[in-house]
């Protein structure tokens, strides 16, 4: 498991992106893959960034690990309690003058990963994603 | 990412290049909305578009609304991993992709 832990703020995505994708390059991860897996990280880590702390800011730390063909990838923070996994969907077959704009990003991970787990213990959000390579 | 805006009369084409992102889908925002006063045809190329994720799909949606009052408003050259996020997301029914 490789981790990387930053303030979680808006700025620090690129880095964020940047630690992911080198982990997906070592790992030999293929481009379809990857990219889903890029943007799941981007909308969790985002969530966190915009709200766990409110108007204050804190850590987080990304883990990443691949075994047997499956890339984990986990988000731990210290902020305000939210399970991702409760997040209610969006009704996708409305037509755009009636979709809302809010809501899409845990949506788009549930739908891409394989597995989006939520955790809460000693005082912080753990969130896991986990997609098969192949 | 990188926009060029080509602006013919009422026609608008944006081609866009590289990652639309939380840290980008901002200036594409910008740029798009800049450029909508008067247009009824709208044109994203996509061809060199990298990755979305759900901040480039909502200004996909926002701007869509406002085409839809006032002209029409196309994606074009959607490559296959972007064109499977807008079917995940519902966006393959509300957007016009060529």
């Amino acid at each position: 498991m490789k981790e990387i832990t930053l303030e979680a703020t808006l700025d620090n995505l690129d880095k964020v992106n940047a630690f992911i994708e080198e982990q997906l390059d070592e790992a030999g991860c293929p481009m379809k893959i990857s990219m889903q897996i890029c943007v799941a990280v981007e909308e969790l880590f985002v969530n966190v960034a915009s709200y766990a702390y409110g108007d204050g800011t804190g850590d987080i730390t990304v883990g990443f690990s691949c075994e047997d063909g499956t890339v984990s990838v986990s988000f731990i923070d210290s902020g305000t309690a939210f399970d991702p996994t409760k997040r209610e969907d969006p009704d996708t077959s409305l037509p755009a003058s009636e979709r809302e704009v809010g809501g899409l990003g845990i949506f788009m991970v549930k739908k891409s990963m394989d597995v989006l787990d939520y955790e809460y213990k000693d005082n912080k959000n753990i969130v896991t994603i986990k997609k098969k390579m192949a | 990412m990188n926009v060029n805006k080509i602006e013919n009369g009422e026609q608008l084409t944006v081609e866009i290049e590289g990652r639309v992102d939380t840290t980008t889908a901002p200036a594409l925002e910008a740029e798009i909305k800049g450029s909508l006063e008067g247009k009824t045809d709208v044109v994203l190329d996509f061809k060199n578009v990298e990755y979305i994720s759900s901040a480039g799909l909502r200004v996909l949606l926002s701007t869509q609304k406002i085409m839809n009052r006032q002209g029409s408003m196309k994606v074009i050259n959607v490559n296959e991993d972007i064109m499977e996020i807008f079917e995940v997301t519902g966006f393959s029914d509300i957007l016009t992709i060529e």
